[in-house]
């Protein structure tokens, strides 16, 4: 019983947290390149409910930002300008999932003042936004590459365990050879194949190609294993002996019963994959400006004074950690749930 | 013995599946170095193919996979477009470093690991136990990229920590001791990020041989005879728990291999991580795959080892 919570849970708040990606138009306040450049680095907003005279708002509110005439390069709260949060505000039009147009936001602040949930960036950009923006781009390249590396895994894999002989072997040593690599050099030795002046969306795209790819070899190992017993069953057999074609019993008979193991990859593969896109990016070596992702937003941490002075820059960080961790528990609950089916 | 050469002889053939793999990508590759040339007004089109051919980047790519296996018994592995030398000699500078690191990092990694790990398997579900599982798993989960950045700011927020490089300004020529212990402090902080990255998976390891071990038949008869839980522990379960995390040795160098490029680059300490960037950006060819063969070579070499020390330890393996 409590198992199945764990499963459930997990998927639940990973369901929840791609959800909100996936609307990052109507969560997220501004866009992601709306820059504001009176107010490079300026630090999380603070939100109040009792102004200076000592009254209580109901509705909270923030206050505009000044230049700190004191301290060159920060700001202190203007406390003239009282401005209110409000709910379902309207500002720059959006997309949901490249088709819904719409420019409701959830929240906002009254002009003129911004609200920077976790700050903003030295174009004055809104971090949070950011953030939401950029883990759409993060996280399809996960899936993207997740999906990738099943499927070229599972086609190899099941070659490999159906046909075996001089197929297998040539197909495993290959194997080994990709498994044997540190996979990081590996990603860059692919990286440094591809041309580096091309258009956005087509680094976007090979980017995914080649991080998918490289991952191939660890899933077509477990799917080689699992074909290998498969086909020993009786019913295969006995499906074979009606004559059965190859292909029919792969799809029919043998492949039906790695669909556990795939999924449970799937799962482990998407936060590393999610991972080789931040550490690529993080690197110069993956989408560029004005795209925002998990790893370009990291990626202005190699500035010194931007790490020794603006601490907030740090935050989208880690937020990393906790969605691995629920993918990490999926996969976890997962695994137990297709064990025990197999049993 | 059939045992050492049949592995030695895999890890050759291993070695040269990589360099055919890593040569045939960027034979694929377009664009290459002299590409920007191209770009430039005041350089011909006459001049940039002279220089392909003089450098033999128009020969097939069986013609240049020859000579690049010639030029790496001679010890040159190729020449470098960018810095305008053979390729060895600025691998070789910057591979000092980076075992230097991967050595240091593996050596605090398994000293941490393997106390943490009796410890943990010896009172095995108790709370302190479940502790430790629980920190591990997180640790698990934290990616190596933020590890180094938290460290980074650690040491910029603090101070404690000299970041960047690998030695002082004007360190160098005052003397053996001093320089070594100048070195030593710049190494702390990317040592120990190292060792973050693999110790989750160590303990697990660690704690999970042990448990088998201390829950075999010998150990229970051990303990039936009154032996002491502290020689048991030490003399009795750790030799039988061993064999496997021997071999977990050569797969911890993989993982110290990855994670070093990320430490190395962010926290700037001058291994062969930075000088892979920078070649891939330069399109700098015979560099990338100097880095990427070397970096192998060290994994082999470690599989290697691993395989040498379990054929020393485990009397199995000798009588097959």
């Amino acid at each position: 019983m409590k198992r199945r919570y764990k499963l459930w849970l997990t998927l639940a708040v990973l369901a929840a947290f791609h959800g909100v990606i996936l609307c990052a138009g109507f969560f997220s306040p501004y866009s992601y390149s709306t820059q504001d450049r009176a107010l490079p680095y300026a630090p999380p907003s603070r939100i109040h409910f009792v102004d200076r005279q000592g009254r209580v708002h109901l509705r909270p509110f923030v206050y505009g930002l000044k230049d700190d005439p004191k301290n060159y390069g920060s700001y202190v709260e203007d406390f003239q300008q009282v401005c209110r949060l409000r709910l379902f505000v309207a500002g720059s039009p959006y997309k949901l999932a490249g088709i819904l147009r719409g420019s409701a936001h959830l929240f906002g602040a009254d002009a003129p003042a911004r609200v920077f949930l976790l700050g903003s960036d030295g174009y004055g950009r809104d971090q949070f936004s950011r953030l939401l923006y950029g883990g759409q781009i993060s996280l399809v390249a996960g899936w993207i590459a997740a999906g990738f590396s099943i499927l070229f895994g599972g086609i190899i894999g099941s070659l490999a365990g159906f046909y075996g002989g001089w197929l297998d072997d040539v197909l495993m040593r290959g194997g080994e050879l990709f498994l044997a690599l540190p996979w990081l050099y590996l990603l860059f030795a692919v990286r440094a194949a591809l041309p580096l002046q091309v258009a956005q969306w087509q680094v976007f795209l090979l980017l995914i190609v080649v991080i998918g790819l490289i991952g191939w070899a660890r899933p077509a190992r477990l799917i080689r294993g699992i074909v290998l017993s498969a086909k020993e069953r009786n019913f295969v057999t006995a499906a074979r002996a009606f004559g059965a074609s190859d292909t029919y019993l792969l799809r029919k008979h043998i492949l039906p019963q790695a669909y556990g193991v795939m999924l449970t990859q799937m799962t482990l593969l998407v936060p590393q994959y999610i991972l080789a896109e931040v550490t690529l990016t993080f690197l110069g070596l993956g989408v560029s400006e004005p795209m925002a992702s998990w790893g370009s937003l990291l990626s202005s941490l190699q500035q010194y004074y931007v790490l020794a002075s603006y601490w907030w820059m740090f935050l989208p960080a880690l937020l990393l950690i906790p969605v691995f961790l629920c993918y990490y528990a999926a996969a976890d609950a997962l695994q137990e749930r297709v064990k025990s089916v197999a049993l | 013995m059939k045992f050492l050469v049949r592995r030695f002889v895999h890890a050759i053939l291993l070695l040269v599946g990589i360099s055919i793999l890593s040569f045939a990508l960027l034979q694929w590759a377009p664009g290459g170095f002299f590409d920007s040339m191209r770009l430039d007004p005041r350089v011909s089109v006459q001049t940039v193919n002279g220089m392909r051919t003089e450098y033999g980047l128009d020969q097939p790519f069986m013609v240049r996979y020859a000579r690049w296996i010639g030029s790496v018994l001679e010890g040159d592995m190729g020449f470098s477009l960018a810095y305008g030398t053979s390729v060895g000699p600025l691998l070789w500078t910057r591979a000092k470093n980076t075992l230097l690191l991967a050595i240091s990092g593996t050596l605090l990694a398994w000293l941490m690991a393997v106390p943490i790990g009796i410890w943990s398997a010896s009172r095995k579900g108790t709370w302190s136990d479940k502790v430790c599982g629980i920190a591990t798993s997180t640790l698990l989960t934290i990616p190596d990229l933020l590890l180094a950045l938290m460290l980074l700011l650690i040491a910029v927020r603090t101070g404690w920590f000299p970041t960047g490089g690998m030695i002082s300004v004007g360190a160098a020529h005052s003397g053996f001791w001093s320089s070594a212990w100048d070195v030593a402090r710049h190494l702390i902080l990317p040592a120990f990020g190292l060792a973050l990255v693999t110790l989750p998976v160590l303990v697990r390891h660690v704690r999970s041989a042990m448990i088998d071990a201390l829950e075999s038949p010998f150990i229970q008869a051990a303990r039936g005879h009154g032996v002491p839980h502290s020689r048991l522990l030490f003399r009795y379960a750790l030799p039988a728990a061993s064999n496997p995390l021997i071999s977990l040795l050569g797969f911890s160098i993989a993982t110290m291999l990855s994670a070093s490029v990320i430490i190395e680059v962010v926290l700037s300490w001058p291994g062969l991580g930075p000088l892979m960037v920078q070649a891939i950006l330069a399109r700098d060819a015979y560099v990338v795959i100097g880095v990427v063969m070397l970096s192998s070579v060290f994994l082999v070499m470690g599989n290697l080892a691993s395989d040498i020390l379990l054929f020393v330890s485990d009397p199995r393996i000798r009588v097959e």
